[in-house]
């Protein structure tokens, strides 16, 4: 029997980036906030001892255990399903802080295409040109609107960047400098301006300098250490929630944070939610934690597993696209790379941050014409310094086996002589890749999993092709004596190398289509809302922090006119518009 | 690593194959220390380990054995192997992957066989951390890291001595890489776990024992490391970030922040 608590204002289920920034911006306005976190507690004292390559991105010691719970991964609707079972290859960030604790802090924004893809690409080529089984669809927001957004959550992280010259100004720099250019960056650089792109340095949740938010954290220097994107920063210099917006929401008084409390219910009646179940991992005991309003602000996968385990919303179906709850499941991997080995140079590759590099980006969204292109969108090139932890980056030529001796001699060799071009490219929705519980396997309590149903799509493999060439051209311009041009996987295996998956509660501005509006507020009950990249409709080029973020952001506005003033925030177009 | 042998070294079979395996291994170390042609001292150290001819040691005095290096060794037993000859045929393909070369000590002599063996009788060669659920459908394995790695292993001794009337261990360098080619790309039928499952694992480890923090037990004295030029665990670059030359720098380890 759960034992029933004293009802809250608010109750947040995972305290991660999305969850501490709904916890700083409500208890600062002045409402109680519980928030519920199924891992652990953790602080800087946590993160002293943390360069340790086997530990941290080999083992994952930062990532959640999938002893109880994971997902499950299949490429067509007629295939079963297998769950992911290595822990090492389930890349989701355990206890407070999340993924936000050991992510590499990539900040790009998404560009103004992104938000209205589907009109403007029809606007611009006809409605022929999205394939008929590519469910396309506008975020229920213009870049423009969620424009101060970016600009709030870049100022509490303290992003260090430049502007790009190819998107709009933005409406204030970047709070801290550009990250220092090290050799890799000035031929990269070089090579590129001579070719006529426009580089610039990776905007970066790494500092350049010591900097205090405007909610008075103080985040530190970046030391270019080398142990970062799976990695804890013992600096304090990487904007993390658990420096950042969890300390802010607990200097109020008014946040009180559970860890080991995973929820497994959302419960509701009458279309309204009154508040979550949740237990106690480590003793099994049941609470009931009564709230007036309820935010979802765990993984893209727990947030989509608890609508459908809670039965809120219409799940969705496939075979005819009708429903919201798991549609438009997109996901980052299939990631195009090309490795330049340099003969006559030696980097200090052991120098790098979780974000370290430049980038151009003339391929993304609609800058380049795609009247004569078998793709829509694109995908950005940076040139990527990752370190060179030496169990994990043994690069050889062509040609050279993966050990024995001339492996070794090879791998040795090119140590501090490769360079890596990196192309995240945009991946779009199709109607039958969506997210639903799976019919075989169940976590401990015996609640089904979330199973993923996707693959790569003609659209990511032609965008690979493209992108590569350029890839190639840049690495020759750059001098490299070897370029190896990585082919794409046949299919998605369901490992995941980063945390970089979105969609299944989408928003958009029909409830026909999607499942939140754009303040991330469900259709179907007003005091329920779903933060996080579940909300993209698609994932566009880049990391999807800084978006899920700044929807997050504006998504707290919403709720505290909510709070005061109840109803939905945004009134739904009443029939299909879109699709 | 399998030069020293000879017709004596090589009768190996049933139940004699402990005691000849150290006897082996004792003329293999006596070679080294005259000055025999086994592929550098910490080998002797290595090999000496799991198959003592001397039951007991002297209560006083060096722990070590014959020809061994300047390692405390205390550290060096198994804790997760029950047979010796699992371990000796672990040594053999690990050496195989990663071998000493004019760059330095190979993947015996950095310590990655008790490395192996000490990761495999941790939570994560147990696979506590994983979703280990049935049904395993086809193409997957339901065995742990450990059983897998001992299916492996006993199997590259049964191909060998099937094929090659020997222990892999005993096999010439060239026969040894064949073999490992072959679990390699799958070719090998076994139960429950793919040939190219166990050897993907066997590389992986072999790697992780060369280059991992030395607090692990492999990479001894941050040989691995130095080889590659890599400084291990440093707290900032802040100062060489921008140098356009290679800065050599002293590798660092774990050890050195407590």
């Amino acid at each position: 029997m759960a034992k029933k608590l004293d009802k809250v204002d608010v109750v947040t289920v995972g305290v991660g980036w999305m969850g501490g920034i709904v916890a700083a911006e409500l208890t600062k306005a002045g409402y109680k906030v519980v928030g519920l976190d199924k891992g652990k507690e953790k602080d800087i004292k946590d993160y002293l001892h943390t360069h340790d390559e086997v530990r941290y991105p080999v083992r994952g010691e930062g990532y959640e255990k999938l002893t109880n719970e994971t997902y499950t991964v299949r490429n067509t609707l007629d295939e079963d399903a297998r769950p992911i079972r290595d822990k090492s290859t389930a890349v989701i960030g355990e206890g407070i802080g999340g993924g936000g604790s050991h992510w590499g802090a990539q900040t790009h924004r998404y560009y103004p295409y992104d938000f209205e893809i589907r009109s403007k690409t029809i606007e611009k080529y006809g409605e022929d040109k999205i394939p008929e089984n590519m469910t396309l669809q506008d975020w229920g927001i213009t870049y423009d609107e969620l424009e101060p957004y970016y600009d709030k959550f870049e100022k509490m992280g303290g992003i260090s960047g430049e502007p790009d010259p190819n998107y709009p100004e933005r409406s204030d720099d970047y709070p801290t400098p550009p990250l220092k250019k090290n050799r890799q960056m000035l031929l990269f650089e070089e090579a590129v301006k001579k070719m006529g792109y426009s580089p610039f340095v990776i905007p970066s949740g790494t500092l350049s300098e010591q900097y205090t938010n405007p909610d008075g954290e103080t985040l530190n220097a970046c030391q270019y250490c080398g142990f970062c994107g799976s990695n804890y920063c013992e600096y304090g210099a990487k904007a993390d929630p658990v420096m950042t917006v969890i300390p802010t929401a607990q200097k109020t008084g008014n946040f009180e944070l559970r860890t080991h409390a995973r929820v497994v219910r959302v419960l509701h009646e009458n279309g309204k939610a009154s508040g979550v179940l949740y237990e106690d991992t480590r003793t099994g005991q049941e609470f009931e934690q009564p709230a007036d309003l309820v935010v979802l602000t765990s993984y893209v996968f727990n947030n989509v597993r608890l609508l459908l385990l809670s039965e809120i919303g219409t799940p969705y179906n496939p075979e005819d696209g009708t429903g919201v709850i798991g549609k438009n499941f997109t996901d980052h991997h299939g990631v195009t790379s090309s490795h330049g080995l340099f003969d006559n140079e030696k980097f200090n590759n052991y120098i790098s941050t979780g974000a370290y590099g430049m980038a151009i980006t003339d391929y993304t969204g609609d800058l380049l014409d795609h009247h004569d292109l078998d793709f829509l969108h694109g995908g950005q090139i940076e040139a990527r310094i990752t370190g060179n932890a030496p169990v994990a980056n043994n690069i050889v030529p062509e040609g050279t086996p993966q050990w024995g001796k001339e492996f070794k001699e090879k791998s040795l060799f090119y140590a501090n002589r490769f360079l890596m071009i990196f192309s995240q490219k945009a991946t779009l929705p199709y109607q039958d890749h969506y997210l639903d519980l799976d019919p075989t396997y169940t976590d401990a309590n015996g609640d089904p999993l979330i199973r993923i149903t996707w693959d790569y799509s003609d659209n990511d493999r032609a965008i690979h092709e493209f992108i590569q060439e350029k890839h190639v051209e840049i690495l020759e311009e750059m001098g490299a004596t070897h370029i190896l041009p990585y082919p794409m996987p046949e299919h998605f295996t369901g490992g995941l190398a980063f945390q970089h998956n979105s969609g299944g509660a989408i928003m958009g501005d029909d409830l026909e289509t999607s499942a939140v509006n754009s303040y991330l507020q469900t259709w179907d009950i007003d005091n329920l809302f779903v933060c996080g990249a579940s909300a993209f409709p698609h994932f566009s080029c880049t990391n999807p922090t800084t978006t899920a973020a700044a929807l997050t952001y504006r998504a707290t506005e919403g709720m505290i006119e909510f709070l005061k003033n109840g109803g939905q925030l945004v009134e739904a177009k009443s029939q299909k518009s879109q699709v | 690593m399998t030069e020293n042998k000879d017709a004596n070294e090589k009768k190996v079979s049933g139940n004699q194959e402990e005691v000849d395996l150290s006897k082996r291994q004792f003329i293999k170390t006596a070679g080294m220390t005259t000055g025999g042609i086994v592929g550098g001292i910490l080998l002797g150290s290595f090999i000496s380990k799991p198959f003592k001819t001397e039951k007991y040691e002297p209560a006083s005095g060096d722990n070590h054995h014959h020809g061994s290096g300047t390692h405390n060794t205390f550290t060096e037993a198994m804790q997760f192997f029950t047979r010796s000859e699992d371990l000796l045929t672990l040594a053999a393909a690990t050496e195989i992957i990663f071998p000493e070369d004019e760059n330095g000590p190979g993947a015996i002599a950095l310590g990655a066989p008790y490395y192996i063996d000490k990761q495999l009788a941790s939570p994560w060669g147990k696979n506590t951390d994983d979703y280990r659920k049935r049904p395993f459908l086809e193409g997957e394995s339901p065995l742990n890291r450990g059983d897998t790695m001992l299916t492996g292993l006993r199997k590259l001794n049964e191909v060998s001595q099937s094929k090659h009337k020997d222990i892999f261990d005993n096999l010439e360098e060239e026969v040894q890489i064949e073999i490992l080619q072959s679990f390699e790309a799958g070719e090998i039928e076994m139960n429950l776990v793919s040939s190219a499952g166990f050897f993907t694992l066997l590389r992986q480890l072999t790697l992780e024992g060369c280059y991992a923090d030395p607090l692990y037990g492999g990479n001894k004295d941050m040989e691995g490391w130095k080889m590659r030029e890599f400084p291990g665990a440093y707290m900032s670059y802040v100062d060489t970030v921008e140098a356009n030359e290679f800065v050599k720098k002293e590798p660092m380890s774990l050890s050195d922040h407590m």
